[in-house]
């Protein structure tokens, strides 16, 4: 192990894992938006509305995340989507996680008990107001850990983006394997950094939780 | 002159698929009326209860809440306005309690009335007060349902429906879900409601409490009402063969 190497490549590994950051971070947002646009669909009275909202849960579960990306950012410029590396990399992995996050949040809305929304109905109470006073703040709290798990998922999958270029973690280590052939200390060095990150992000998930059943 | 029924039910029907749960059943219950529903598991109680606010809606039939159809036929946002309205005039108590496991028992009294009548916090939590007072729960206005027994919880659902001042309560077997011990002071709750006047519809397998408390009951079975009287009668000399069994088995357990 050459850690003289490792010495000097680690600020730009560093650099890297601040771009992972900042792509998880607004994967995650998009995704969360998406996610919670995709449980409304599904939950919607509408018939068009809850299709939708599954077409869209099995079409971005049932392929590759890798397809999706390249789809978008190869063939976007096709049809006058275009979009640069980094771009393409939020919305293509936002609107993926999205997918899976829709079924994390409308699972834990479905799992408040149904008396919840009956006795909140039977006071007087709107659909939505019945939702936002009495099931969502329930449902927050049991969605907090399944998101976590779509989030660590997501965290992992912004790797995806080395192939188009963005100069994340997994995309540096591969350039500096190109020009120093240490693919064992480059991978092993993201690697660290991944696990960081993630473990990070556990801890806040972890905080959250219990805040979450204190209050 | 005659008044205005609180609740009038005509000609009630509700089946699921090829299941009939309610067969023709009329109810009238006028103000300050007290009437006790009992009858087997499965007859149809709660199914016929639920009806009356629109939880579960009838497949036939209609529901008047003085003078007004409660089950009109609507275009959907009508119908929601319509039904929102309704049901603040409708007190009900479950089973299972229902209160909301994120608020405090002030939160869980205060939140219909803020929504709903456009009070102000100062006026909700007066309400609030008030109506905890009632149901001997003040004390605990600042804990929540998960630090509270069973009896305390169902109290504390009392409070909230009341909050909203309905014109009527229906009660789901309240006391069904509580250890024998907690049943009392639940009960005694509903006493003092019958004192009141309040109009109520009770759905019980307490026997004992339908005979102290209500003016009529009405025994269902399979989805009819096989008789309908006064407690005397019902309890004492029922005429159907069907309530006669029903009270047979429920009376000889206590004794
Ligand atoms: N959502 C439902 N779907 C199908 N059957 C139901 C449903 N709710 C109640 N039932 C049936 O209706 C009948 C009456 O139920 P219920 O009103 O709960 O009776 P009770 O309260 O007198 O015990 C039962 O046979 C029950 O299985
Ligand atoms: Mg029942």
């Amino acid at each position: 192990m050459d850690f003289e190497l490792i010495r000097t490549v680690f600020p730009f590994f560093l650099k890297a894992a601040w771009v992972t950051v900042l792509l998880s971070v607004l994967t995650a947002i998009l995704g969360l938006i998406c996610g919670s646009l995709g449980a409304a669909a599904r939950l919607s009275r509408s018939r068009v509305l809850r299709f939708l909202g599954a077409a869209y849960v099995s079409v971005f579960r049932g392929t590759p995340a890798l397809i999706q990306l390249f789809l978008l950012y190869f063939g976007g410029p096709q049809i006058g989507i275009q979009l640069d590396a980094f771009q393409a990399g939020v919305i293509g992995l936002g609107v993926n996680a999205g997918a899976y996050m829709t079924e994390t949040i409308r699972g834990a809305i479905i799992a408040v008990d149904r008396g919840q929304t009956e006795a909140a109905r039977t006071i007087g109470m709107s659909r939505w107001q019945a939702m936002r006073h009495v099931i969502l703040p329930q449902a927050m709290r049991l969605m907090i850990r399944p998101l976590g798990v779509n989030i660590n998922a997501l965290i992992k999958a912004t790797a995806l983006v080395a192939p188009i270029s963005v100069v994340e973690l997994t995309y540096t280590a591969q350039r500096y394997i190109g020009s120093t052939y240490r693919p064992f200390e480059m991978f092993l060095l993201a690697g660290i950094l991944y696990l960081i990150i993630i473990l990070s992000v556990g801890r806040v998930v972890g905080w959250l939780d219990r805040k979450a059943r204190i209050a | 002159m005659t008044e205005q029924p609180i609740i009038e039910i005509r000609n009630a029907a509700k089946s699921y698929g090829a299941l009939e749960v309610l067969k023709d059943i009329s109810l009238t219950v006028n103000r300050g009326e007290i009437v006790a529903i009992i009858g087997p598991s499965g007859s149809g109680k709660s199914t016929f209860l639920r009806a009356i606010n629109e939880l579960d809606p009838l497949s036939g039939g209609e529901i008047f809440l003085e003078g007004e159809q409660v089950n009109k036929r609507l275009p959907p946002r009508e119908y929601e306005r319509h039904i929102n309205r309704i049901r603040q005039e409708i007190g009900m108590v479950f089973q299972h309690f229902n209160l909301f496991p994120h608020l405090t028992v002030r939160g869980n009294v205060t939140l219909g009335p803020r929504l709903l009548k456009g009070l102000s916090q100062a006026d909700v939590d007066k309400l609030a007060e008030e109506q905890l007072d009632h149901v001997g729960m003040l004390e605990r206005i600042d804990y929540f349902p998960s630090q509270l027994s069973g009896g305390q919880k169902q109290r504390v659902a009392i409070a909230r429906a009341l909050a909203m001042k309905p014109k009527v309560m229906l009660f789901d077997e309240a006391t069904s879900a509580l250890d024998p011990e907690l049943v009392e002071e639940v009960n005694a709750v509903m006493k003092r409601l019958a004192q009141e006047h309040m109009t109520m519809l009770i759905v019980t397998h307490e026997m004992g409490f339908a005979q102290d408390v209500c003016d009529r009951v009405l025994f269902m079975d399979q989805g009819v009402v096989v008789e309908e009287g006064p407690p005397d009668v019902i309890f004492r000399n029922p005429t159907n063969e069907r309530t006669r069994n029903f009270l047979r088995k429920h009376l000889e357990g206590r004794s």
